[in-house]
């Protein structure tokens, strides 16, 4: 049933906008675009020492876009690079049909019910897609 | 529903199959195929398929004669002077391209093509690129406060360098029908040619090309209840004679040496490679079909079930309705937008109700920023749907609102 998809923990998050904004001095600003439903998120970030320091986005989106960015801004700073990695990582495999790994962000999970809706995947991806552009960019300054 | 749309749903086999699971409301999307259609191509394919225009065999022969049959059905339902005046293209786009590849190339630094801030994109991007190629200007004609044409502001864009008007003939978004006699009026008073983008407009019935007073009409077969993968551009005999191929190969040549080539005429000039011939096919019998229906009757139970759907869309709070009111200066396409909610979110909830729409910005992104919007959620009929199908949309946009709260 697609009321799944929409279950009060995605509505939730989505609302907090966790992250939600700007970065005066940002390492790396990047832009995304989802073509198929015109969805765009700008995110910027700083990092150190190996982590994300700072992260800020602005998104306009659908739901499942929106909950995804903010999920970035709650876990994303002061995360360790490789634990960022992992949850990209994770989030591909729950949407491919895989068990959430052990040690990914646990909130992951509430997307579960995206899995069985192919053309919602990239609302869910954008933000993290986003993620690892911008810290490729920043870390190839 | 309706026995008339009952006898029609009957007539397309995936609707026949679905039964009252389906509510299929994206028509200006795809619609579905008819059976004539479905019936012509496949046997087509079965029995008939060979190359056309070039093999003398008995098969060529055969798929040549229904290649032309084809070609002279859609010139019936757009009463064309001629068959030959018919172009078979992959679809509405590649029309529109093809257009502005071919007839582009006769326009001079500083003329000008008027288009409109509804266009869709690919009645956008081909003349973008023109601009770009021939150092010709754009310019755009506004929408109103109902997200019309601005046909007061079209005299000020229409200059003396004019060349070009291309606009749609129905927005694929607001569904509003452009007045095509002041456009050609304001054409003809500064000589300027004019292209209607059909796609939204051809599956409510023939279309009088001669009538209408234009010179270009593109329009795809998806949408009129025939086959994917084909399309029709039609324009006035004289101006395909003088327009220089747009793509070339086989089939659209007199003469070739290594040196040069002496180009077919028209239609062939225009169709270059094998074309889609099955599709062709049965896009003719699609429209043999359309042609051969009571429209007056269909168009009042449209405009009934248009009006219906809008009377109960602004009843949701928070809703708000893209395009004219007045169900007279549309085509049943209804788009719509709900406060602090995304298109493809309703979408998605109705579709787990069994009504197919589709949401988001409809390749007509410079509309949705002349609105002020990011998007839209449109629900679009077509000769089949009922009111059970409006009845399952309004249902269906409560619970959605009721979902995503």
């Amino acid at each position: 049933m697609n009321a799944a998809l929409y279950d009060e923990a995605i509505k939730a998050l989505a609302r907090a906008a966790h992250g939600a904004g700007t970065l005066a001095r940002p390492d790396a600003l990047v832009r995304l675009d989802n073509p198929y439903c015109g969805d765009r998120i700008d995110l910027a970030l700083t990092l150190n020492s190996g982590r994300v320091s700072a992260l800020a986005h602005q998104t306009k989106g659908c739901l499942l876009c929106c909950a995804s960015a903010s999920l970035i801004g709650l876990r994303a700073p002061g995360a360790e690079l490789s634990q960022v990695e992992q949850a990209i990582v994770a989030l591909d495999a729950l949407l491919a049909g895989q068990d959430l790994s052990a040690g990914a962000w646990s909130e992951l999970e509430i997307f579960t019910p995206v899995r069985d809706y192919p053309a919602r995947h990239g609302c869910v991806s954008l933000p993290v897609q986003a993620l690892r552009k911008a810290i490729q960019a920043a870390q190839s300054r | 529903m309706s026995d008339d749309a009952l006898v029609l749903r009957r007539q397309f086999p995936l609707l026949a199959q679905s039964g009252s699971e389906l509510h299929y409301l994206d028509n200006a999307a795809t619609a579905q195929i008819h059976e004539a259609a479905l019936e012509a191509l496949v046997q087509h394919e079965r029995s008939g398929r060979g190359n056309v225009l070039r093999s003398g065999h008995r098969l060529a022969q055969t798929a040549t004669l229904a290649y032309q049959r084809a070609r002279g059905q859609v010139a019936q339902f757009l009463n064309a002077a001629s068959a030959d005046e018919i172009v078979f293209t992959s679809g509405a786009t590649a029309a529109l391209n093809l257009v502005a590849q071919s007839y582009g190339t006769l326009c001079k630094p500083g003329d000008e093509v008027v288009l409109s801030v509804s266009e869709h994109h690919s009645n956008l991007i081909p003349w973008q690129q023109l601009r770009d190629r021939a150092a010709i200007a754009l310019r755009f004609v506004p929408v109103d406060a109902e997200a019309r044409l601005d046909l007061a502001a079209l005299a000020a864009c229409v200059g003396p360098r004019c060349r070009l008007i291309a606009l749609t003939h129905a927005s694929n978004v607001t569904g509003a029908v452009t007045d095509v006699a002041a456009v050609v009026e304001r054409a003809r008073a500064v000589g300027a040619r004019v292209l209607l983008d059909g796609a939204q407009r051809a599956p409510h019935g023939p279309v009088d090309v001669r009538a209408l007073g234009i010179d270009f009409y593109a329009f795809s077969g998806h949408k009129c209840f025939g086959p994917g993968g084909v399309g029709v551009l039609w324009a006035r005999g004289e101006l395909l004679e003088a327009m220089p191929p747009a793509a070339t190969g086989g089939g659209m040549v007199e003469r070739v040496t290594v040196e040069a080539a002496g180009y077919a005429a028209p239609p062939r000039r225009f169709e270059a490679g094998t074309p889609p011939v099955a599709q062709a096919v049965g896009l003719g019998e699609a429209l043999a079909w359309m042609s051969r229906q009571d429209w007056r009757r269909i168009e009042q139970r449209m405009q009934g079930l248009t009006a219906r759907l809008i009377e109960g869309l602004r009843t949701v709070p928070g809703l708000h309705l893209a395009g004219p009111l007045d169900t007279r200066e549309r085509v049943p396409v209804v788009s719509f937008w709900l406060d602090r909610m995304h298109s493809h979110d309703v979408c998605q909830v109705l579709d787990g109700l069994g009504v197919a729409l589709r949401g988001g910005h409809h390749c007509a992104q410079p509309l949705m920023q002349a609105l002020g919007i990011e998007g839209v959620s449109r629900a679009s009929l077509a000769l089949y749907n009922g009111d059970d199908d409006v009845d399952a949309l309004l249902a269906g946009v409560r619970e959605a609102v009721r979902i995503l709260a």
